[in-house]
């Protein structure tokens, strides 16, 4: 595997007045990987990951993604990520291939290779028979599964997954991370927050953030040797139990 | 530019597909500016006049003949004291109290001067207004009646007379129609604008979906073009409707050419489109940019001039109306619908809307945030 | 009574919490009231006249200077010839023009008659008519004093006296107008989206199961609409009193009476509303479409009733604020007493209680 990084931070921070949502982030992310960004809610995982997509200006500190400074060179970035959040982000009174088309348009991409791109997703998603139907009018699982392809859908170098299978059961979460593996294998990034400690077990390395900084960050194997138990769910709790911040 | 294009071709295809908001936008204003002209008839016809007469003489009588068969004013009773005079002013039952005092005639026979009193209510200021102008005038009428008939009494019979000539251009029939239903298309328009644009960007906050637009590369004068061209074309859709319901429903054809009415259109509704879009970047739901909607589009209609002259008004209000795009929309709708206005006439107006409309829109621009 | 407490307190809690829209329930009253109040004005005043002197003698300077000391007028130009006024007039600035032909006070001291043209911009008809005949008055009066010259001449004087209003400002009628339409405002739209959002957020359900009245629910849902409309109603009589000079010069018992029985009338139909709204949206567009425009209209402050053709007529009857707007101006404008109000008060009562009844039904009937 190809080791060029293509994310870099050093001491990225966040303040909000006097709190500190992300305390000193300093971790590299390399092409191809499947990065899992862990934490409980409130430590500081969407700070770091709507910073790292320039939706968030950070407090101190540096961080480079695809090459470009979050800083000043926040629209080169945007041209080269993915990005799909918890709240559910396609436009449910456009249809499933109009999606398609607008977030294809907006990224440059050509009429003919919208096209092309979108009868590919369709057949891959077998949604050929819903392509005329209204996001709103679609199971939500499919919805889900949709919203990372249009992610996807310019060919980025890495894509950003905030909460991507919150509210979704176990099938449909198996045949997501299908489509994440996918998108490693043709050399796609993947930055995901998750607090699904299984899902923590298919990424390539996770950290594991605690009141707003990184406790550890490993591959799972080594974490849980490292801390000697048998699952990541024991690996977090040894880590977050010290936690001051509550939830939320 | 090529982003402009998909952007564009989904707030279409969105606005397209909400048939119940199409029906409200189109419908409601039209049933209005057909209905509302109807009810904003602000023509003074009857003026409720309480004669209170002490003097009963020839000369009162006769007065009372000339105030009644004017067409002006009904009668609407003799009262026998000031107080009960008073009563149907307050009671709604006369605007206005004409009281001729004891002595009135033989006051003019002996020192030609016959002394009248006249109270009016003054609450309806227009009423008002109008009904001591029209009393005034048959006042005159009747002071050169004296003048020509009554030789025995005038001691110069070749008193000099001036003859008023009157004409009323533009309107020669007063129809109160011509100047109302420019300006309730006008209004309609400035809700509408305003509170369309400010609720579609705020719906997209809520829903979520904004996020995903802000991590594009868009941008952020793109992504504000791409909400004002829509509503743009919809509100010149909805001006267009406006005036041929104005010319099928009141017959009014505009005398100015069309083309400084659309002109016209388009800088308005650019500057109002900005104003909504600004309120939308400073509110979170949908029920805060409501408010704020309803609260400047309450002060842009009635204050631009639709109901009262804009010129009564106290100076600091003239020039804080200067700021509403509404009332200079207002202006040229009326002076080149009645009065065949061109670009020239209108410029001023035409580029303080302008004025505003880039002053508002680039503040939406600036405060309109991709990043936080 | 304490479950209806514990309910109550609850309401005015989700209130107080949204500083955002509190402070726009007060900001919009006060400052409209004070703009309306200071800048609308129906008076003729400074309106701009053009000059056509063809003659340009002393007898047509007397005359123009007479019209340019009148307050309602102000001489904005002097134009060359009687073929610029059109220009003039589309321009917009100037209402009236005043033409002097050649030789006018010549003609009128060999002929004894003279004419003058007055051209009014009559697209704005009201105008138009005032402006006229106050430049015949000006001109009449100068004719009497050059009469006056000559021996005394017979004439009727009149003296003019404006009742209530002296000096014709707009706010005496507009600000019974702007309490109508505020009071009706805020509570129709904040009873039906406080209800409607507890549906959407599903937690009216939650309410719904508990052992509660849905009297009470309903009860403590009007509780804090009332108590802010009083305050409001309170905030615009203390303002029009103190900014306005516009005191309440009748019983303000009666006023705050009759006020009651109107926003329980607003807060009725608010519930109505919130029975067939779904989302907020619409409760809002309902409100604000549905009450703002006709309660505008056909409440007569902006237009005479009497004008309107009968089907409109008839509909006002309906219109709560028709009635509130009437009793306003008779009892804190004139000061009269519950003897000239009876009428509307009770109208307005039974308007109240009917809606409210109506209301509470209907809400009952769809929850089962």
């Amino acid at each position: 595997m190809n080791t060029e990084a293509v994310i870099v931070t050093d001491k990225l921070t966040k303040r909000f007045g006097p709190f500190i949502a992300c305390n000193e982030l300093t971790f590299q992310v390399d092409k191809g990987e499947i990065f899992g960004f862990l934490g409980a809610n409130g430590a500081g995982k969407t700070t770091a990951m709507r910073m790292l997509c320039g939706l968030l200006n950070p407090s101190s500190g540096k961080a480079t993604v695809a090459g470009f400074d979050v800083y000043t060179q926040a629209n080169r970035i945007k041209q080269r990520i993915g990005y799909m959040s918890q709240r559910f982000s396609l436009y449910d009174d456009l249809t499933v291939s109009e999606n398609i088309r607008f977030f294809g348009g907006i990224y440059g991409m050509s009429i003919s290779d919208i096209k092309k791109k979108t009868s590919a997703l369709l057949s891959e998603l077998q949604l050929e028979k819903e392509a005329k139907t209204l996001v709103r009018d679609i199971p939500p699982g499919w919805k889900q599964k949709l919203a990372f392809s249009v992610s996807i859908v310019h060919g980025p170098d890495i894509v950003f997954l905030d909460e991507p299978t919150g509210g979704v059961d176990p099938v449909t979460r198996r045949q997501f991370w299908d489509l994440i593996y996918e998108a490693a294998d043709k050399g796609v990034t993947v930055f995901v927050t998750t607090h699904y400690m299984d899902e923590a077990e298919y990424c390539n390395r996770v950290s594991i953030m605690v009141d707003g900084v990184i406790a550890d960050l490993d591959a799972p194997a080594r974490l849980k040797t490292k801390y000697q138990v048998s699952s990541m769910e024991e690996v977090f709790y040894a880590l977050a139990r010290n936690a001051v911040r509550k939830a939320d | 530019m090529r982003t402009l294009f998909f952007l564009l071709e989904k707030e279409f295809r969105q606005l397209l597909r909400n048939r119940q908001l199409i029906r409200i936008l189109f419908i409601a204003p039209m049933i209005q500016l057909i209905l509302l002209p109807l009810a904003a008839d602000y023509s003074v016809k009857n003026v409720n006049i309480a004669v209170l007469d002490q003097d009963h003489s020839p000369t009162s009588t006769k007065m009372i003949e000339k105030i009644k068969s004017s067409g002006r004013f009904r009668l609407t009773g003799y009262a026998d004291t000031y107080k009960q005079a008073l009563a149907m002013v307050e009671q709604d039952k006369a605007d206005l109290v004409l009281q001729i005092p004891l002595h009135f005639e033989r006051d003019m026979t002996r020192e030609n001067v016959g002394k009248l009193y006249i109270a009016i209510n003054a609450i309806e200021g227009t009423k008002a207004n109008l009904g001591g102008a029209y009393l005034s005038s048959i006042l005159n009428d009747f002071n050169e009646d004296i003048v020509t008939e009554s030789g025995p009494i005038n001691p110069s019979p070749n008193a000099p007379q001036i003859t008023v000539v009157s004409s009323n251009w533009y309107n020669p029939h007063l129809n109160y129609n011509l100047y109302m239903v420019p300006a309730i298309l006008v209004t309609l328009l400035t809700s509408i604008a305003s509170m369309q644009s400010a609720f579609n960007i705020v719906q997209e906050k809520e829903k979520g979906t904004i996020e995903q637009i802000n991590v594009t590369p868009i941008r952020k004068y793109i992504f504000i073009l791409g909400k004002l061209i829509p509503f743009l074309v919809l509100g010149l859709l909805l001006f267009s409707m406006g005036l041929v319901i104005a010319r099928a429903f009141y017959g009014i054809i505009p005398l100015g050419s069309l083309w400084v009415l659309y002109g016209s259109a388009t800088v308005f509704l650019f500057s109002m489109l900005g104003l909504g879009l600004l309120l939308a970047t400073y509110s979170a739901t949908q029920q805060q940019a409501m408010s704020l909607a309803f609260f400047f589009i309450n002060i842009f209609n009635l204050l631009s001039g639709v109901f009262t002259a804009v010129d009564s008004m106290p100076n600091w209000a003239k020039t804080l109306v200067e700021t509403f795009p509404t009332s200079h929309f207002i202006k040229i709708m009326r002076s080149v619908v009645l009065k065949g206005s061109d670009f020239h006439d209108t410029a001023y107006h035409l580029g303080a809307m302008a004025l505003i409309g880039l002053v508002l829109n680039t503040w939406a621009v600036l405060n309109y945030r991709k990043t936080a | 009574m304490k479950q209806l407490l514990v309910f109550i307190r609850k309401e005015f809690l989700h209130v107080f919490r949204d500083r955002k829209t509190l402070l726009m329930l007060f900001g919009l009253p006060i400052a409209q009231i004070v703009l309306f109040g200071f800048a609308l004005s129906n008076e003729v005043k400074d309106s701009k006249i053009a000059v056509v002197d063809y003659s340009k003698d002393i007898m047509t300077r007397q005359i123009i200077n007479k019209v340019g000391a009148n307050p309602y007028f102000e001489i904005e130009s002097n134009l060359k010839s009687a073929t610029d006024i059109d220009a003039a007039f589309r321009k917009g600035n100037i209402k009236v023009a005043l033409v002097f032909p050649d030789n006018f006070s010549t003609d009128l001291i060999h002929t004894g008659t003279a004419t003058v043209q007055v051209i009014a911009d009559g697209s704005d008809p009201n105008l138009a008519t005032t402006v006229t005949n106050y430049i015949s008055t000006v001109i009449a009066d100068y004719t009497a004093s050059l009469s006056l010259q000559e021996g005394h001449p017979v004439q009727v004087q009149p003296e003019i006296q404006m009742l209530y209003n002296p000096d014709l400002r707009g706010a005496p009628n507009f600000i019974p107008g702007v309490m109508a339409l505020v009071l009706m405002l805020v509570c129709t739209m904040m009873t039906s989206v406080s209800i409607v959002r507890e549906k959407e957020l599903g937690t009216m359900e939650i309410l719904l199961v508990s052992p509660f009245n849905t009297t009470y629910i309903i009860l403590s849902k009007l509780a804090p609409n009332l108590l802010i409309s009083l305050v409001n109603l309170f905030i615009i009589l203390v303002l029009s009193d103190l900014f306005l000079d516009l005191p309440v010069k009748g019983s303000i018992v009666l006023l705050v009476f009759c006020s009651i029985l109107f926003i329980l009338t607003c807060l009725s139909i608010g519930l109505l509303l919130s029975i067939s709204a779904k989302t907020q949206q619409a409760a809002m567009m309902g409100s604000l479409m549905g009450m703002m425009l006709p309660t505008m209209l056909l409440t007569g402050f902006l237009f005479p009733i009497e004008n309107m053709p009968l089907p409109l007529r008839l509909l006002s009857n309906l219109v709560p604020s028709r009635w509130y707007f009437i009793i306003v101006k008779q009892v804190m404008l004139k000061g009269l007493g519950i003897g000239a109000v009876w009428k509307e008060t009770l109208i307005l009562a039974v308007m109240a209680f009917g809606l409210f009844a109506i209301s509470l039904r209907n809400f009952k009937i769809r929850l089962q």
